[in-house]
Formats: C-alpha cells, structure tokens, sequence
C-alpha cells in the first residue's frame, strides 16, 4: 500500500514522503495501520456467503463440529471430553471425545464464554460461522512474522501478510460459514513454523517450547499435524547433512520434540500414536540421530583433527543407516504401524483408487489440475519459484526450511487438491521474497554516486594489495558501476509490478465472491430476468425430519449426508462422514443397491424407520446420489463381492444408464427406485426427463413395496421414504402389496402348489 | 559391525595422532602420542577416549560437572525405566511412556542448558545469557512435568 502511493507520487512529494518514512515510530505506526487493514480485508473478503445469504454453517463437515460445540457449550468440557455419542452410527455409536480433534470446538467455546464474560452474549452459531475469518486475520499477521524471519526486506512481511489474507488458496477453507478444522489449523500451522524458525535461528528453549506448546495446539485441531511433524525433522536433518549442525539445532529441535511429543500424546484421538507409527517415526529418529551428532561433535572439539572428522561422518552415517534399518525392520515385525491408507495414497497415488474405494470416493482427493493452482494463486505462482530462487541465493538455515517446505508442500498439493491448502503459506511467503526483492531494487530513487563507487574500489583494492598504490585510475579500467539508474525504467518496472498487485486483488476478489462463497445447504440460482431464486430443499426437507419424526427414528442416508441430518434433522443417523467403519458403509451401500427383498431385512436388522436419498433429476442438480450411485456399488462390492457387482449395473455396451434400457440390476435397485419412484407422473406421458443425466424415462415409473414416500421436498431434491412395518398376516412385501394393488387371481388355481413340510 | 569401524577408526587415527599434539600444544599427550604411532586399532580407540576423558577433567568448570553428574543420574533412571519396561512389560503404557519421557525431556532440557551456558559456545547464542538459559530451563521443565504428570493419569 505504501509502494502504491510511492510510485505515483512525483520526485519531489517523493523525497518528502521517503523522509517522512525515515523516523521510526512513522514506520511502527504505519506497519501497525497496514497490518490493520490487511486483517480487515482478510475479515471483509471472507463475509460474502453472510451477506448475501445467511449465517449459516456450510457443507457437511462443519455441521458435526458446530453440533459437538454446541454440545460443549451446553454440557461443559468434563462431558465433551467424554462424550459417547448415540446418535451417530446407530447400531455402534460413537465415542465422539476419543475420535475427533477438540481444537476447534474448544477455541469457539473459550470464545463463548469469554465475550458472556465481557457481556457480550452472542449465539454460538455465530461465533462458529465468523470463527475463520477471524482466524484468517490472524494467519496474515503470522504469516508477517514467518516472513520478516526470512529476508531483511521492511516490505516482505507486509506483502506476505496481503497475499496470506486475500489468497483464494486459502479463502477456500476459510470463508464464514465454513466451521472446519482448517480454520484455525493454517494459523496454527504458520505460527508453529514462525516458533520454530525463530527458536532455531535463536537456539532458544523458551522459544522451542513455545513451538512445542502451539504444536501441541495444532495436534489439537487437525489432523494435518503430520506435515509438522515430518517437516520440522526434515529441515533439521537437511541442514546436518548440509554440515549445518550447531547446538542451536540441538536445542530448538530436541526441545521441541521432547515437549510437543508429550503435548501431543495427550489428545486422546492421538494418543500412543506418536510412538506407533511409521508417521512420526522421522522426528523421533531425527531426535535419536541428532543425540549422536551433538555428542559426536563433542569428542571432536575435545579431539581436534581432521582426520577424526572424516571418521566421525563415516560413523554417523553408518549409524544413520543401521537405525534407519532397525525401523525397517521394526515397522516389518509389527511393532511399528505402517502408513495409514490415506497417508500412503499420497506416495502411491494409485493405492486407494484399487484399494480404499471410499478415500477415493472423495472428491478432494483427487489430483490437482494446473488450472487450479493459477486459479487459487493468480500471480503467486510465478513469483513462487522465484522466491525459492532467491532462499537458495542467501541459504541461511531458515531459508532451508522454506525450500524444504515448499519442494514437499508442491508435491502434495500436486497429489491431492485438499493439499493446496498447505502450500498456499509458503508460496505467500516465498512470493512476498521476490517481490519485495523487485521492489527493493527499484523503488530506490537515488542513485549511487560513481565516483564514490570508484573511491569505494581504489580503497578496497589498496587494502587488498597491501601496499601498492594507484593514485588514480582511468574509468574504463575500474569496474563499472552495475545496477539500473534510469528513473524512467524504475517507474515501469515499479509500476507493471503495481498494476500486477491490483491485478491479483481483482483477482482474489473475484474468485472468492464467485467461486467460494456458496453455502452447499441453500442452492441459488437465477431466474430469466436476473433475479435470484434460491432453492432450500435441504433444509425443508431436514426441518419435515425435525418436526414430524419420533425423536429417535432412525435415517438411513448415504455417508455424505449423516452430518447434516444429525445437524439439522437431529435424528440417529447410520453413517456419517466420519467414515471410521467402511463395512458399516458398506452395509449401507449394499442396502441401496440389492433389491428390495435383500434390502429390506438389512434395513429391518438396523432398525431404520426412515431412508433419505438425494435426487437432482428435476432440477439438473449434479450432486445427487444416483451420480454417487457407483462409488455405493464399489464400497459394498469391497465387502460382499458374490452379492453386489459393479458389472450389473452397466448395460450390456457398458453404460451407465437410467433410462428405460438400463439394466435389470439397476432398475431393481433400491436407489434406482428410490429416485425415480412416481416421477414420470410429473410430466406428460412420454414427457418425463432426467436433466441431470439428460435421457428421457419410460413412463411407468418403479414400484416400491417395502416403503412408503413419506416426504418429496418442494423440487424433488430429497426424498424421505418409510419403511413399512411386516405384514400383519405374514405376507412377503411384494404379495401384499400385489393384493393391495387389486392383482388378485380371477381364478382360484385348482392345482396345490409344492408343498414344504411344516415344522413346529 | 564393530570390527569394521574398529579398522575404519585405525585407518583414521593413525595420522591423527600427530596433528592432536600440534593443536593441543602444550598438553601432556606427547607420551601417548608415541605410544599410538606405533598404530593398533584398540590403542587408538583407547587413546581418543583418553583425550577427551583428560579433557574433560582440566576444562570443565565445576557447575557443569554437576549438571553431567545429573545427566548421568537420569540417564540411570530412564535406562532402569526401559529395563523394568523391557522385563516387565508395559501394561499402563502411558505410565511407561510418561516416566521415560520424562526422564528423555529432562535429559535433553539439561543437555541444552549445558550447551547454553558452556563458554566456549557463548559466540553461538548471543541472544541467550546464563542466567536467562536458567530460566528458559525452569519453564521448559515445568511445562514437561505438567504434561507428563497430565498423561501419566
């Protein structure tokens, strides 16, 4: 802000304005000001989704973190930490408090009870909902301090803090409204990594055990602490093979590791973990490893010789070498537990697509498309390298640590679009270095002086030479004077930079008000004359749960939806996005896709009264379950592969279709049912189209005879069906309803049919 | 393995010896000096431990060998740990792990202060004087008996 006004600025307001800038507290008070509105417009850019709709939690996560923050606030934290949870996974349940991440819900309830002390009462769904760009101010402002470790520059850290603020890479998983772990975890994640720097730039333990204590804070909100945990080692262990090794190493590193394991193992979601995984196994070898080379390096200051030196690499790599075999050799015999399926999907990116359906089933889990990281980082990503460029150029220790972090974080975020996030503050960081390098070098007005620079070298060169002298040179001997002083190029350069600046605001603006600021739970869309017609099916259709169920009638939904019925419905759900149990899953799976007499005695063994689908054939709503249909396919077929095949349920070409020349198997599919049950009555015979997968239906719609359609929202979104009690009389579903339907036999068939024998 | 790097240490030492005495200057090495050149695996091993074991008794200052007497009484603890553990088993784990870390913290916390308040290694932590190294310790300590007494239930 402050290069902007500089540049337009003629040289003589420009001298008055740089020397205005000279006197400290100008420079503190503007830097306090600019820090202010960056966080404001971090805050500002994030309120598009409440302004426009409501303040609502978004999407499916936040839903179970907003109603186990709502329990906490309700029943206090003795009983949210031991919370078994009935109404989650129904026949199972849930011990909610030893499986979930209570950062989140316990930040917002300290929140809570903080501002009721203050006397400001304010709803706890309005705490949740503005909790992330609240903490989104916060992470520019760390994202300041990261970068002012990294650079000497007065405009690294400032212009660090504007992208980290308005970056859509961010803003993705920050906007009000989305009450997820990422929320607060990015902060967290850049202070960590500021703690760190700085206790190993200072080797300091109180500052180590700051690192640890925030670390022990990020263990507590997401479970994306791993990447701390392997890349703070990383950095160390990159730095001593560099021949870095100074006891502040040792110090910040074994400090940090000593407490913030500990910190870390009192999560009871994480637990032993910490000692127990092949996850966290490189900081704990690091820690051993870095015991060694700190008493190694002892001897050899007790013993000096070169000679020695060699011999103590040699033995430190054989010894390296040989614990690194141990692990191996640990992890083989069980005592270690290999990577967990979602973190080795990330090394072998085709692991979960054949293995684990239902990590692959999610669609943030796929990989990243180049257009996606212009579109999340605009010109970020071309200073990006640029940066990393110049980290390499300086190579301090700190600056290791960014090229570290940003050769892992662009693989990952390669790997998996969720994992952008994680890259988002290093390319801020990395961008803000070449940015303010460009700026520092051109928006130094004065030139400097030739004739001092020739001064400058003769005095150097008598220094040097020790004794002979040249009184004087001629100019074309010495060296000329290298560096741009046309002001003229400095004003363009200046100024293209500036207007790039704009650019990305623009930019940022753009995306975050287009792309990310829709709640999922209310669809908007625009009527012919421009007006907006907002289409709130979910919420209709949860509210009819709410009000006109039994308290404990059990939904049955696929997994996507679990969370927000237990949100907005309130009702035992059998499975949710918390997919700790795939058979459960599974089951659920199998359920929708059998037939009716298969399904039906599932639904009865899980007491299931009501069964949701999704459906957006009406509407052209993508997202519907019969989209979703496969993956359900594909996670039953991985349990029960003689009773559920995937093959079925293509048409002998090898389409999937929904029209009248589907197959067998996928007409009797309970979700095939499910969706299109009464649906050709909408239209005029012959009339009756799918706008989602665009075909025309036959006019005789599916019968159902175990359930009964017991709600259709207003545009056919979410359809809630009951299931039907057993027949009075004994009957099978599909007699009765036969009976029902008037198909009686006109004649009474005179021949006995085969008789079995009754058993008493 | 140890005969290995026993011979690697050989091939290492046996020219050390020479620049030892160079560097050390005055020093009493010279006698043992003699004795290595004449070049077996195990004297030279024997030699280096010596060194630094002199070394260490003519350089360090008093303070500092009471937190190495220290060092060594927990490493005493945490080994004593580690073999109850080991013979025992580890039904509370969290006791074990609680215990063990805590000796593990302490060691390293005390090993860092001993760093800190080394002189030869003052050029390296300017920011950190004696006596602020003393309190970075205590409340790096205290925060580590408060998590493992936290974990140890």
């Amino acid at each position: 802000m402050a290069v902007a006004t500089a540049t337009d600025a003629s040289s003589g307001p420009l001298q008055l304005a740089a020397s205005l800038g000279k006197s400290q507290s100008t420079k503190a008070l503007l830097r306090v000001i600019i820090l202010c509105f960056i966080a404001a417009a971090a805050v500002a850019s994030r309120l598009f989704s409440v302004i426009r709709f409501e303040s609502i939690i978004h999407e499916f996560d936040p839903w179970f973190n907003f109603r186990a923050t709502k329990y906490l606030v309700a029943n206090g934290f003795y009983s949210f930490w031991d919370w078994f949870d009935d109404r989650t996974w129904h026949p199972l349940g849930r011990v909610t408090g030893g499986t979930l991440y209570p950062g989140l819900m316990v930040t917002s309830g300290v929140i809570y009870h903080a501002l009721r002390a203050l006397a400001v009462p304010i709803d706890i769904r309005n705490i949740c909902v503005l909790l992330a760009p609240a903490f989104s101010g916060l992470t520019a402002f760390a994202a300041y301090l990261l970068t002012n470790e990294m650079t000497p520059s007065p405009s690294a850290g400032l212009l660090a803090a504007v992208f980290m603020g308005i970056t859509p890479g961010y803003i993705s998983r920050s906007v009000a409204g989305s009450y997820d772990n990422e929320a607060i975890a990015i902060f967290l994640l850049v202070f960590t990594f500021y703690l760190w720097i700085k206790a190993l730039k200072l080797g300091s333990m109180l500052w180590g055990a700051l690192c640890a204590l925030f670390y022990g804070y990020m263990v507590a909100s997401w479970g994306g602490y791993a990447f701390i945990t392997c890349l703070v080692p990383l950095h160390s262990f990159v730095l001593v093979v560099m021949g870095r090794y100074s006891s502040r190493l040792y110090v910040a590193y074994t400090t940090w590791y000593a407490l913030g394991t500990l910190a870390s193992m009192q999560i009871p979601f994480v637990g032993f973990l910490p000692v127990r995984t092949s996850e966290h196994m490189p900081a704990l070898g690091i820690f051993g490893f870095l015991q060694i080379v700190a008493f190694l390096e002892y001897v050899r200051s007790a013993v000096p010789s070169r000679q020695f030196q060699t011999f103590l690499y040699l033995s430190l790599a054989l010894i390296f070498g040989v614990s690194l075999l141990g692990l191996v050799g640990l992890t083989a015999a069980g005592y270690v537990a290999p990577w967990s399926g979602r973190f080795y999907s990330l090394w072998d990116t085709n692991y979960a697509k054949i293995h684990i359906p239902i990590i692959a089933s999610v669609s943030e889990h796929q990989p990243t498309a180049w257009p996606a990281f212009f579109f999340d980082l605009n010109m970020l990503i071309w200073l990006f390298p640029a940066g990393v460029y110049l980290c390499f150029q300086h190579l301090a220790d700190e600056h290791v640590f960014i090229i570290v972090y940003s050769l892992f974080a662009s693989y990952f975020a390669g790997v998996m679009v969720r994992l952008m996030l994680t890259l988002t503050p290093v390319v801020c960081v990395a961008a803000a270095i070449a940015l303010s390098q460009v700026l520092d070098t051109y928006l130094v007005i004065k030139s400097p002086n030739p004739e001092d620079s020739i001064a400058d070298e003769v005095v150097e060169d008598t220094t040097k030479k020790g004794g002979k002298k040249f009184p004087t040179l001629l100019r074309g001997v010495s060296a000329p004077v290298v560096g741009i002083y046309n002001v003229a190029f400095k004003f363009l350069l200046a100024g293209g930079m500036t207007v790039y600046l704009l650019i990305f605001v623009q930019h940022c603006t753009w995306v975050t008000s287009n792309a990310y600021s829709s709640p999922s739970v209310v669809l908007a869309s625009r009527m012919p004359d421009g007006s907006q017609h907002i289409i709130d099916d979910y919420r209709e259709a949860y509210q009819w749960l709410r009000q006109n169920t039994k308290e404990d009638a059990k939904i049955m939904s696929w997994w996507d939806y679990g969370y927000q019925i237990g949100g907005m419905a309130d009702r035992p759900t059998l499975v949710d996005n918390n997919t700790w149990n795939n058979t459960h899953i599974a089951t659920v799976g199998k359920a929708m896709s059998s037939r009716e007499e298969v399904s039906y005695p599932i639904m009865r063994q899980h007491e299931v009264d009501y069964v949701l689908v999704v459906f957006g054939g009406l509407l052209g709503y993508s997202g519907d379950d019969i989209n979703k249909f496969l993956w359900m396919v594909r996670i039953a077929e991985g349990i029960w592969p003689d009773e559920v095949k995937e093959r079925d349920f293509f048409t002998a070409r090898g389409e999937y279709r929904v029209d009248g020349d589907a197959s067998e198997t996928m007409k009797n599919s309970l979700m095939y049912k499910m969706s299109y049950y009464n649906y050709a009555s909408l239209f005029p015979p012959g009339q009756a189209t799918d706008r989602v997968r665009g075909v025309r239906l036959p006019d005789t719609g599916p019968v159902l005879n175990t359930l009964e359609e017991a709600y259709t929202s207003e545009n056919w979104i979410i359809r809630i069906y009951k299931v039907k009690d057993l027949d009075n009389i004994g009957r099978d579903h599909a007699a009765a309803a036969s009976f029902d339907r008037g198909n009686k036999k006109r004649k009474a068939t005179k021949k006995r049919g085969p008789r079995t024998l009754r058993v008493d | 393995m140890a005969k290995k790097s026993a011979s690697a240490a050989a091939a290492a030492a046996a020219p050390t010896a020479s620049t030892t005495t160079a560097d050390s200057g005055a020093t009493s090495t010279t006698t043992t000096t003699q004795m290595v050149t004449k070049g077996s695996a195990s004297s030279s091993i024997q030699q280096t431990i010596f060194t630094v074991i002199q070394n260490y008794q003519k350089t360090t200052p008093q303070r500092t060998k009471l937190l190495d007497a220290f060092l060594g009484f927990i490493a005493v603890v945490g080994a004593l740990q580690f073999v109850y553990c080991v013979l025992a088993g580890n039904f509370p784990f969290n006791a074990f792990l609680s215990g063990f870390s805590a000796t593990v913290g302490q060691f390293v916390l005390t090993v860092s202060l001993r760093i800190q308040t080394t002189e030869a290694n003052k050029a390296e932590f300017p920011s950190v004087s004696p006596e602020r190294a003393f309190a970075d310790y205590v409340v790096g300590s205290l925060i580590l008996h408060f998590f493992c007494i936290n974990f140890i239930n």
